[in-house]
């Protein structure tokens, strides 16, 4: 099971900080938004796709993949502006959202999911002013990403046990064991973790090189 | 937090993720399948209480963030926070906040009437107060559109939300994971 949107080609964009990339990301979303002009919109969406196909060496089928679950939304969208306002908002309206997808599947293809972690610790940091240690956020999201075929692989021999006994298809029935699973689950990895010191303070740098 | 708590919190995102691998169920007596994935926002408040089922769903936001296919669809990735639906994702930590302070509040006589406020109030009514207002902004429309065309997901998300109450209420007598600080005992004698 792959869980990742990444595709490793080599190009200038790959190798430029995700920081950097995600920080784009945002300053267009938020300029698309307060510059609500078709003609920004179509160049901003010229240029996303210069940087995904051109520069960053994506194929076609990568940015497809992410837009086409979203296409749907689009027409619906474009169907509303034309029934309630006109065609030229509808048109920015959509287009704008198309653009947006669009650069945020080109920084997520073109990241990899360890660098976009980093990032969500650095933009975390501020929070240990209130006590939260940003590692620790770090381990919890690398933790979920491991759990996650886990907790799949659980689901689907509890579904298999089901169809064997010639179950019902029923959520409540694939829930609830589930649950107490992954409740069980929880108790044994808290041990694991306190048994290798995850809850320890660590310990100042200086003294950790004398050791 | 203890381990323990990371270890919760960890595991019910990735929770959420896998309920949203699972293929739409159909549901006796409805037309349209529902996706399970708001079935584990409730769930994670439910079971997990407040502040760790809120975190919970930071952090499956956060996996969604950093490239994991994992919303319902196969979606994920940044582009999911900017798309017309995106209201409904961040409406989601909240939501799952909302269900556990309620389920806390009402923890020492939980019963199914109390799980299902809980899980409605906060599993619906509080993710669509949050993603109308949102998807009016993001989709450019009007406020009565986003209304109405939200409202066709109402029937699924009450279906969820009865679903999500029968569970809690079962683990709540199985494995309760919710604890309350000691209630100071009258001093007697």
């Amino acid at each position: 099971m792959t869980l990742a949107l990444y595709h490793p080609v080599p190009s200038p964009v790959h190798r430029a900080p995700a920081g950097l990339k995600l920080l784009v990301l945002a300053a267009l979303g938020v300029l698309l938004f307060v510059v609500p002009r078709l003609y920004l919109v179509g160049g901003a969406l010229a240029g996303v796709l210069a940087v995904g196909l051109g520069l960053g060496g994506l194929p076609v089928r990568v940015l497809w993949a992410q837009v086409r679950p979203v296409l749907i939304w689009l027409a619906a969208l474009f169907v509303v502006h034309l029934l309630v306002t006109d065609a030229a908002t509808g048109a920015l309206a959509v287009s704008r959202l198309l653009t947006l997808v669009l650069a945020a599947a080109v920084v997520t293809a073109t990241s990899r999911v360890t660098e976009l972690v980093d990032v969500v610790e650095r933009i975390c940091s501020p929070l240990r002013w209130v006590g939260v240690r940003p590692a620790r956020i770090g381990l919890v999201i690398a933790m979920t990403l491991r759990f996650i075929p886990l907790i799949a692989e659980r689901a689907a021999r509890i579904r298999e046990a089901q169809a064997a006994r010639g179950g019902a298809r029923r959520l409540t029935v694939l829930v609830v064991p589930l649950l107490v699973q992954v409740l069980q689950m929880a108790h044994t990895t808290a041990e694991a973790l306190d048994a290798r010191g995850a809850d320890d303070e660590p310990l100042p740098r200086r003294r950790r090189r004398d050791r | 937090m203890k381990t323990r708590d990371l270890a919760y919190v960890a595991l019910f995102a990735a929770l959420v993720a896998v309920l949203g691998l699972v293929p739409p169920v159909p549901v006796a007596g409805f037309p349209v399948p529902i996706t399970a994935q708001t079935l584990g926002v409730m769930l994670a408040g439910s079971v997990l209480g407040a502040r760790r089922g809120g975190l919970a769903l930071l952090v499956f936001l956060a996996v969604v963030a950093v490239g994991a296919p994992v919303l319902s669809g196969g979606r994920g990735g940044l582009s999911v926070f900017a798309g017309p639906t995106a209201g409904f994702l961040y409406s989601w930590p909240v939501a799952a906040f909302v269900v556990g302070a309620l389920t806390q509040l009402t923890w020492r006589r939980f019963n199914l009437a109390w799980s299902l406020l809980a899980n409605l109030a906060g599993g619906v009514v509080v993710i669509y107060a949050i993603a109308i207002p949102l998807t009016t902004f993001f989709a450019d429309v009007s406020l009565a559109t986003s209304f109405t065309s939200s409202m066709t997901f109402v029937p699924g998300d009450i279906v969820k939300g009865v679903l999500a109450s029968v569970v809690a209420v079962a683990v709540h007598k199985a494995y309760p994971v919710i604890e309350l600080p000691a209630r100071r005992r009258p001093v007697t004698g």
